[in-house]
């Protein structure tokens, strides 16, 4: 298990194995009965909140929906703080930068109505209303930045998560922000520089796809610039 | 990269496909049929269509294979802004004069 800063190390500790234990169990049992003073991150422990992140055996994985059964190697894991972000302490990775990039891609919903006006009437079936469905679920977990290589490389680059947030208001009809946010993700460090690698796909604990979103940006971004209205 | 530079190389690669085929077959051709450097020069020199054909060929790896190294400069090297373009573009220039400098050599009388 990771301790310290970014200058820290592995450490080993002997937890016993239980069933149906997942690798937040583990981390939670170190820290009740081994060492008070780890770090690390967690709420709803369901799956559902996405601040449990770590890196488990080389992977970013939700702790608290990963069995050690299913992950665990020779009954051993390998647990530290997701990749591609600085780290606070331990298991705590600093998501400052994560979160700004969503802020940079204008991943902001941007009001076109006040609350007198009526409630936009969008289809269930509507073609924009599917693609936006597709992204909807993120919960800003993290694991698909900890998991991109073009991340790793590329500190510019806005990532899948902050991507695909703006591929879903980009579907939004009642969005009045739409050119800022074109410009935005089109911009260097924008959807243009993702790899498509699919890491992201992989291993999206919600089963998301940034990786279609991003090139649904990158369709969108080009008939923008076409038009001249990058 | 940015849209203009994303169009620029997804466009060049689309030029590109047809013509690396066809240049596969030109190559198959002249050893199949046993050219030699006297037959294919006699062929080539004064032609409008292979210089045109040629002279497309490599503008658009310039260009291509520029926009590919600049990506690289940056995520490997971690080159940004001016620096990586110079180098970039450099690159793209020594590749135009290069192929221009060998088509001229085929094409010229």
């Amino acid at each position: 298990m990771w301790r310290g800063g970014s200058d820290g190390r592995y450490v080993d500790y002997d937890v016993p194995q239980r069933d149906s234990q997942t690798v937040l169990d583990v981390v939670t049992f170190v820290q009740r009965n081994i060492d008070a003073t780890l770090s690390y991150r967690f709420a709803c422990r369901v799956g559902m909140c996405g601040s449990c992140a770590m890196t488990v055996n080389g992977r970013p994985r939700w702790t608290c929906r990963t069995h050690v059964s299913k992950v665990a190697k020779g009954g051993k894991l390998k647990i530290g703080p997701l990749a591609n972000m600085p780290v606070i302490k331990d298991l705590a990775a600093d998501m400052r930068e994560f979160f700004q990039k969503w802020q940079n891609a204008k991943g902001v919903f941007a009001p076109s109505k006040t609350r007198k006006d009526p409630i936009a009437p969008i289809k269930p079936d509507d073609p924009a209303r599917i693609a936006a469905n597709a992204g909807i679920e993120c919960i800003n977990c993290g694991v698909c930045y900890a998991a991109c290589d073009t991340v790793r490389w590329n500190k510019d680059y806005l990532g899948p998560a902050a991507l695909n947030r703006a591929w879903t208001l980009v579907n939004d009809e009642r969005d009045a922000g739409q050119g800022a946010r074109l410009a935005a993700v089109s911009a260097e460090g924008g959807c243009m520089s993702c790899h498509t690698h699919e890491s992201c796909h992989e291993l999206c604990p919600n089963s998301l796809n940034p990786t279609a979103s991003i090139a649904g940006l990158k369709r969108r971004a080009m008939k923008a610039y076409v038009r001249g209205g990058e | 990269m940015n849209a203009r530079l994303y169009i620029l190389q997804r466009g060049t690669a689309a030029i590109m496909a047809p013509l690396v085929l066809l240049h596969i077959a030109v190559i198959f051709y002249a050893t199949h049929k046993g050219l030699t450097a006297g037959d294919i020069l006699a062929r080539t020199r004064g032609s409008v269509a292979w210089a045109t054909f040629y002279g497309v060929f490599v503008l658009a790896i310039s260009i291509h294979a520029s926009i590919g190294v600049r990506t690289i400069l940056g995520e490997w090297l971690g080159l940004r802004g001016r620096a990586r373009a110079t180098v970039a573009f450099g690159f793209g220039l020594l590749l135009l004069m290069l192929g221009l400098r060998a088509i001229a050599a085929v094409v010229l009388p």
